[in-house]
């Protein structure tokens, strides 16, 4: 019986193990400037997670094997209560290696979270809704018009309550796609007109939830263009699965061109680019915008 | 044998419990009730109130179990299944389930198995039964206080349940009544759908967020409101008893290491339940009379602006996790506990670091009310707090891995007899380790920017707290059986019993963690809007196939459990010639215990193999003098055995 499980053991040990050295089911690759130094750190401790749990299945495998009892009335185990000394050692390697592990996983974290945008980053607002998505650009100006929730009405299409009146809202655009540039710092702020939400591009290695009542600013850079899926991580509600969107990442002068159309060049600029780009990480070229060729 | 010298010694802090515990014992005395009612139904036998914890609590498993069983079939095909039409009309009309149904089975699988398993079976059922006995005690300190504390939990699990049938319920009608307060008919909805969290606004603003978030949710919430005040009268009395009760000579580190596993839960939940309670009092006021505690001004739904201000999302998740934390802690002490004891049992070994088992416990204990808000990493919290919860997160992960060692310790060098118990607590510390240690990922503030909210997170908690605590409940199911019915359970059942489950919950659970990585979000009715979630196919099947498979094998238990209350193996009083206070007494053990005399306690709890004693155990209650190679004075001194006992009850079994 021992044995048997034993060798249960070992087998799930060594299958959990290639579960997770098969590349075949993996992060998809980074888009981010901090990707890579997400990824490294996950490898980090995937490595020391893993080694500590081969060791100590192994372990528990060993003694299962050997040391079985052979039914005999007069066979003894090892009496002993403890040994304080490898119970120090044990608590003081762990207690190093966990704080260690600890400590470094926050480089990342504080550079995305520790310090403003840096200036100059590309700022849209993001405005979540049970089971949309809506994304604000500032439009020509660079400035972001009034919104107030009084005047949000989605049956009028103002999802974000856009104030008409004020000057600076004439030329923002309002559309359900998240278009950032490449290689540029963009900043979001992220608000949530019903319920909690969270926005997840798992080429981000980013998550943010969006609350009700908060405006949350974050920022980080992608290095790579191309079109992602963009989901809901916070349950909100009956169609939370189907709270999708993407994340269009273009070059910078198709992004400064784009963000001087008017809300209706621009939504079709969008829809047009959500076709040019394939799934993925790409370098396609797209297509020129039709009001640029003119 | 210096360690058995240093056990020899009566410290005089258990001779004076033992004294205070005289007094008390008279003022407890009670025969036996005679009707049906107080004997089994309204009983104030902590034995009796344990077995009625642990029925509720299978019940609950049974209840979960199959809620996510529906949940796999959903998530593996949308194909139209007649069955499902037949039997929920609403939720799966034309055979497939409705997004709204599926979250509702989210949600009450969920509670059901937080609330009503595994913080039920392993405190109220196994610490009910056991903790009295095995500090030499005739009940718990509130026969009365204890009684009521079960009725309570029972009316929570009526009121838990009754949520699933108000809203939606198209055999209601449509009357003004049931619009107006049970949510309206026919939404085809059966249940709440916040999930187990019920993070607001979501679970706050009633029908306006859509279907499941009707009358359903204010009867869950009663309901967990209720499960707060039925814990809290049960830790007072698991407290008192475990302080004030104990027998003559029974210590507090002579205390096997379940009593010190029940202690600490109950500090736990003491402490936890009434933050829990508090915010379920608040979301009820915000849902039914206008509050403000945790809606925002500002709130948009359907177009509509709510008239609510000032209220913080925020707030709920750090009551919440507050409780909820050490709530994870409060699940998996007491399998630690079973396990621990369970290994030394049958290992034939003391307990290896027992000291610092008990430290290890309470350091667990302790820092659990600490790093709650690692739950909350990208809730827009701090980002310096979440740091600050992160380093104290992963520190949390030493007082676990000095158990961990421990444990090895134990059967290290032991004399291992596989019974089917020992075999569930082995897989205990396989999948403790195997779960526990993703803590390290999930921990980090950086790692979770990805992790968080993912099919890693499913993995992670489910192994450690579902899995982890469930093969505690069964260790200990198939360990004390026998005390409690006086019959054994089926050895071959069992152990094929263990094996599928074993098998079956890795199967389910470690391909879950890939799914993280890759990027699942947990609380999706389906994958088939992602394309990057189509790829996850095989796997999503594989935990399918894994999760019928287990879910099969619990029905192999169900047979056993039942089929051995009448037809097992009569048990002796001591089958697994074990140590501890409740192997002195019959199986199953009188009205009061002890017949009417407490046990005087005369060594540790874990004293196996010692070197020169006739047998390869020594009960508790076993003075030196009485076993010969222990004895100082020879075997001449040596007196007839059982003469420690004061009870006269014997401790047949022994040879």
């Amino acid at each position: 019986m021992g044995r048997l499980l034993a060798a249960l053991i070992w087998v799930i040990t060594i299958a959990s193990v290639w579960l997770f050295a098969n590349a075949r089911w993996w992060f998809p690759p980074g888009i981010t400037e901090h990707a890579p130094d997400y990824d490294r750190q996950f490898m980090l401790t995937i490595i020391v997670v893993g080694f500590a749990f081969v060791v100590a299945q192994l372990a528990l495998g060993v003694a299962v094997w050997r040391y079985s009892s052979k039914g005999d009335r007069a066979e003894r185990a090892v009496y002993t209560h403890g040994n304080n000394r490898l119970e120090m050692l044990w608590t003081g390697i762990t207690a190093v290696i966990f704080i260690g592990v600890a400590l470094l996983g926050q480089r990342v974290w504080a550079r995305l979270h520790f310090y403003e945008a840096p200036a100059g980053a590309a700022q849209v607002h993001v405005v979540a809704q049970q089971f949309q998505w809506n994304f604000h650009y500032p439009g020509a100006d660079g400035q972001f018009g009034h919104t107030d929730p009084k005047l949000i009405k989605d049956s009028e299409l103002n999802f974000v309550g856009l104030d008409e009146q004020d000057p600076a809202a004439k030329d923002d655009q309002v559309v359900t796609t998240l278009v950032i540039p490449v290689n540029r710092p963009v900043e979001l702020a992220l608000r949530s007109k019903d319920v909690t939400h969270s926005i997840w591009v798992p080429e981000t290695r980013f998550k943010q939830d969006l609350v009700p009542g908060m405006n949350i600013n974050v920022h980080y850079t992608p290095v790579q263009t191309g079109k992602f899926e963009l989901a809901c991580a916070e349950l909100c509600g009956q169609l939370h699965y189907k709270m999708k969107s993407y994340l269009l990442v273009v070059p910078q002068d198709v992004y400064n061109e784009m963000i001087r159309l008017p809300q209706a060049g621009f939504q079709t600029r969008v829809t047009q680019l959500l076709k040019d780009y394939p799934l993925g990480i790409s370098q396609v070229p797209p297509r020129a915008a039709p009001a640029a060729q003119q | 044998m210096e360690e058995v010298t240093k056990a020899e010694a009566h410290p005089a802090e258990g001779a004076a419990h033992g004294g205070a515990h005289a007094a008390h014992a008279g003022a407890h005395h009670h025969a036996p009730p005679s009707g049906f009612i107080r004997k089994y139904v309204f009983s104030i036998d902590h034995k009796v109130i344990g077995i009625q914890y642990l029925f509720l609590a299978m019940f609950s498993a049974f209840t979960g179990m199959l809620m996510s069983l529906l949940m796999r079939l959903k998530l593996t095909t949308e194909h139209p299944f007649a069955f499902l039409a037949a039997v929920f009309p609403n939720g799966a009309p034309g055979g497939v389930m409705t997004p709204e149904f599926y979250l509702s089975l989210v949600t009450m699988h969920g509670t059901m198995m937080v609330f009503f398993v595994l913080t039920t079976a392993p405190q109220g059922g196994f610490g009910n039964y056991m903790l009295p006995i095995q500090v030499g005690a005739d009940d718990m300190a509130f026969p009365r206080l204890n009684m009521l504390s079960f009725w309570v939990t029972f009316v929570g699990l009526v009121v838990l349940v009754s949520a699933i049938f108000v809203e939606g319920s198209t055999s209601l009608g449509t009357s003004a009544f049931v619009n107006k307060y049970l949510g309206g008919g026919g939404s085809g909805t059966i249940g709440p759908i916040g999930g187990w969290t019920g993070y607001p606004p979501l679970s706050a603003l009633g029908k306006a967020a859509g279907p499941g978030q009707g009358a359903g949710v204010n009867l869950w919430v009663l309901s967990i409101a209720i499960f707060c005040v039925a814990s809290l009268l049960g830790s007072l009395n698991f407290i008192t008893t475990l302080l004030n009760m104990r027998c003559r000579g029974m210590s507090l580190m002579r205390m096997p290491l379940t009593c010190w596993s029940w202690f600490t839960t109950a500090i736990l939940a003491l402490l936890a339940f009434p933050v829990l309670l508090a915010a379920g009092v608040l979301l009820l006021l915000d849902r039914n009379a206008g509050t403000s505690f945790f809606i925002p001004a500002g709130e948009v739904v359907s177009d509509v602006l709510l008239p609510h201000k000032g209220g913080s999302p925020i707030l709920w998740q750090h009551l919440f996790w507050f409780f909820g934390h050490p709530e994870v802690y409060i699940a998996i002490l007491p399998g630690m506990g079973v396990t621990s004891h369970l290994l030394s049992t049958f290992a034939r070994r003391p307990v290896f670091g027992y000291r610092a088992m008990v430290f290890a416990m309470f350091g667990i204990g302790l820092l659990g009310f600490f790093v709650w808000g690692h739950h909350m990493f990208v809730s827009g919290m701090s980002p310096y707090t979440g740091m600050a919860f992160s380093v104290l997160t992963l520190s949390i992960g030493v007082p676990s891995a000095i158990k961990t060692f421990n444990w090895l310790g134990t059967v290290w060098g032991g004399k291992l007899r596989f019974t089917t118990p020992m075999l569930f607590a082995l897989g205990f510390v396989s999948l403790f380790v195997a779960g526990g240690i993703t803590g390290l990922v999930l921990g980090q503030t950086t790692l979770d920017l990805a992790m968080h909210d993912t099919y890693f997170v499913l993995a992670h908690f489910h192994l450690v707290m579902g899995v982890a605590a469930i093969f505690g409940i069964f260790a200990g199911i198939y360990f004390w059986f026998p005390k409690m019915f006086g019959r054994m359970m089926s050895e071959r059942w069992g152990k094929i019993h263990f094996f599928l489950s074993f098998l079956g919950v890795y199967g389910i659970f470690m391909p879950m963690h890939t799914m993280g990585v890759v990027g699942m979000p947990r609380r999706y009715s389906a994958f088939t809007e992602y394309a990057f979630l189509g790829k996850l196919h095989p796997l999503v099947l594989f935990v399918t196939i894994s999760a019928f498979v287990t879910a099969a094998a619990q029905l192999i238990f169900l047979f056993n459990f039942f089929w051995s209350l009448r037809k097992g193996e009569p048990a002796g009083d001591n089958p697994w010639e074990a140590t501890t206070l409740e192997w002195v007494i019959p199986s199953p053990p009188p009205f009061d215990n002890f017949a009417g005399k407490l046990p005087t306690v005369y060594r540790g709890s874990y004293e196996f193999s010692v070197p020169g004693a006739p047998d390869d155990f020594i009960l508790q209650t076993t003075p030196d003098e009485d076993v010969p190679g222990l004895s100082h004075e020879g075997d001449g001194a040596a007196r007839a055995r059982g003469q420690g006992v004061s009870t006269g009850n014997g401790h047949n079994g022994q040879h």
